[in-house]
């Protein structure tokens, strides 16, 4: 003990005095730098009142209607559970960043809420960059949910045990949407588009290896398209080349409405089917009437639920507006995580897995649970079609 | 042959638009040397003023016409507006600095206009109006041009045509080419360079609101951001064409267009960009100034 304040004492005079040799501006950079520093230090120790729960997703851009809804839903059920004394006794803390899908500022976020802190994540929402900040949030061990990234990688390669959704994965989507055009619609040729991303393309591969798969039918063309292009008409012009009776385009919903609109310009026949970053209501309003009869499949309408109306009025009631995309997924990832924590009573990694592994949560999109991989058993996918304006569900 | 006639009308849709832009950028590169980046954003805010004049005479029930005349009259006046402001706060004041500096006030500008569009309107793509109806004569040939196709073309040719007798044959284009020789020795002789300089800015961004307006009803929906990818493109065209030259603003975004319109139609849409920007490295490596651009020869 006194080798050690001895040592502490020769450090503060030796750096004391080297303070003092340096000219004004200098001093004042080295206290702000040392104010910063010590300021630092206590805030990890303040993680312990609250459970801190991290929203990151796109808040502002033109993905932000993907983002926006699992931010109120967050609000709703953090305010609900503290007013009922929060979980353990602790109450839900939210610390909501803006990644605005991309992967370098969803990376610089993560890093960001982990020393703020946090301890569950709900998000990311686009698969690209929830993929990049993955490995960030793994190295410190935070469970991350996600109601909205669904490419398979994330849960079936095993590089990201701290992941779970509560969304069913691309795989399931693709194959449903290619059952549906194969089995239902009766077509032979289709063409492959998708946005170059990890989500659309991603979609898009697995819907060509299905097709190819099942025999009966040919994938005519399998191209990426520029998001945020000017113009796709050469696409258009490309798809009706090669004779496609159906395109099936893996992406988000600003490409896909252009792509609609300038099929039906060009007087293109072909039925377009897409994936659940399409099915929006902005496609419908971007697209107007050219989105008219598109198919695309998203989560199935669990509408019916009584949690899933409750969910629904309690967002009515807040912000006077229905809730937008992914929002009952979010809503039921947090009550999934509540659950764990006050189950495992802490916010440790491997307590929470098992609890979520172990327990079955009620929830808007179901009675669910998780496997090992991260995967929520008991959400499904159904496909859309957008008739006089709405989005409908084909039974 | 059907094939290739659709994709070169593609190719010249696309280049046209790109021309509407591009011509503002080489029109200001020419008079005072700097890549005005907040050009893009110029066209974007152009979209959104012809988008909201449009909205509001669609509810009061004017006719087709009138709104598309009234909503670019909108636009023009105030995206000019914007133009003469920016000039007048972000490159005056750099005049006499050196290039780096007016230009990294122009990426600022640029990123500060996307920005301020975000908070004052919305982050969402809003659906544009078609202001330009089907036309009946077309429809034979609407699966290869379509209305909008052809009004943008037409548009374009037109431009072209006015801004070339503008600079050869008027007292205002004789000044202008002045300025941009030698703009010290345009003072000397009595012409108003500021003057020339804010009427080059006004003009410019009055052909990138018209942009704005038909690519909108073109396209059918406008974002904040569409400024930035639009500009990037239309600076490499005129670029391609040889900055500082008003037919090679127009005959390097054909290029690019018609370029990016074959890539994807008989390669691939993976290497669309590949196939343009190679192509515009090829071509500055053989000759630098671009297609019609002239060698800039320093007099000592």
């Amino acid at each position: 003990m006194l080798v050690i304040f001895l040592v502490w004492k020769k450090l503060i005079k030796l750096i004391t005095e080297e303070f003092m040799k340096l000219n004004l501006s200098k001093k004042l950079i080295a206290a702000a730098a040392g104010l910063m520093l010590v300021a630092a230090a206590p805030v990890a120790g303040f993680a312990q009142d609250t459970i801190k729960l991290g929203v990151v997703g796109p808040h502002s851009g033109d993905l932000a209607s993907y983002g926006l809804p699992s931010v109120n839903a967050a609000k709703i059920l953090a305010e609900q559970i503290n007013a009922a004394g929060g979980i353990n006794g602790k109450k839900i803390e939210l610390l909501v960043e803006d990644t605005v899908c991309d992967a370098k500022t969803a990376t610089d976020v993560a890093t960001k809420l982990i020393s703020d802190g946090a301890q569950i994540v709900l998000g990311g929402i686009c698969s690209g960059s929830t993929k990049a900040a993955l490995p960030i949030y793994k190295d410190s061990g935070i469970l991350v949910m996600s109601p909205s990234a669904t490419n398979p990688a994330l849960t079936q390669s095993g590089d990201y045990d701290n992941f779970f959704r509560t969304i069913a994965p691309d795989d399931a989507q693709a194959q449903l949407d290619v059952d549906f055009a194969l089995d239902k619609l009766g077509y032979t040729k289709i063409a492959v588009v998708h946005d170059k991303g990890d989500y659309g393309k991603g979609f898009a591969e697995f819907a060509k290896k299905f097709l190819e798969e099942s025999g009966k039918a040919e994938v005519v063309l399998f191209e990426g398209v520029t998001p945020g292009a000017v113009d796709y008409s050469a696409i258009v012009q490309k798809i009706k080349k090669s004779g496609a009776e159906a395109v099936m385009f893996g992406g988000y919903h600003p490409e896909a409405s252009k792509i609609v609109t300038m099929m039906k310009k060009k007087r293109l026949k072909a039925d377009f089917i897409s994936d659940d970053g399409v099915k929006d209501n902005t496609f419908i309003k971007v697209a107007g009437k050219f989105a008219e009869s598109a198919y695309a499949s998203g989560p199935t309408d669990t509408s019916s639920n009584p949690l899933n109306k409750a969910a629904v009025a309690a967002h009515k009631a807040e912000y006077n507006a229905d809730p937008g995309a992914f929002y009952e997924n979010a809503y039921s990832a947090v009550l999934a995580m509540a659950n764990a924590v006050k189950v495992a009573g802490s916010t440790d990694l491997d307590a929470l897995k098992k609890a979520l592994q172990s327990e079955k949560v009620d929830t808007p999109v179901g009675t669910i649970s998780f496997d090992e991989r991260g995967d929520a058993i008991g959400v499904g996918f159904s496909v859309y079609q957008v008739q006089d304006g709405v989005f409908v569900e084909l039974k | 042959m059907d094939y290739f006639i659709e994709l070169l009308f593609s190719g010249l849709s696309r280049g046209a638009i790109y021309a509407l832009i591009a011509l503002g950028y080489t029109m200001v590169y020419g008079i005072i040397g700097l890549i005005n980046f907040a050009h893009g954003e110029i066209y974007m805010i152009g979209a959104f003023t012809s988008f909201i004049i449009a909205t509001i005479l669609t509810i009061l029930g004017f006719p087709g016409l009138a709104i598309i005349l009234l909503a670019g009259l909108a636009a023009v006046i105030w995206s000019a507006s914007y133009g003469y402001t920016i000039e007048k706060v972000a490159y005056k004041p750099l005049r006499h600095a050196p290039r780096l500096s007016a230009l990294i006030s122009a990426i600022g500008m640029s990123m500060f206009l996307q920005n301020y569009v975000l908070l004052a309107q919305t982050s969402d793509f809003l659906p544009f109006p078609q202001l330009i109806p089907d036309f009946d004569f077309m429809e034979p040939i609407a699966h290869i041009v379509g209305s909008s196709d052809m009004v943008i073309l037409v548009t374009t040719t037109v431009v072209m045509i006015c801004l070339t007798i503008l600079i050869k044959y008027t007292k205002i284009g004789k000044a202008m080419r002045a300025t941009s020789q030698d703009r010290t020795m345009a003072m000397l002789v009595g012409i108003n360079v500021n003057r020339i300089i804010s009427i080059t800015f006004i003009i410019g961004s009055s052909l990138a609101a018209i942009g704005g307006m038909l690519v909108a009803s073109h396209i059918g929906q406008i974002n904040f951001y569409i400024g930035f990818i639009a500009g990037i493109k239309a600076f490499t065209a005129a670029v391609l064409g040889g900055i500082g030259s008003i037919p090679g603003a127009v005959l390097g975004s054909v290029v690019l267009g018609l370029t990016e319109s074959f890539a994807t139609g008989y390669v691939s849409s993976d290497y669309e960009d590949v196939f343009a920007f190679s192509l515009l490295v090829l071509i500055l490596i053989f000759k630098p100034s671009g297609l019609l651009g002239k060698a800039d020869t320093q007099k000592v």
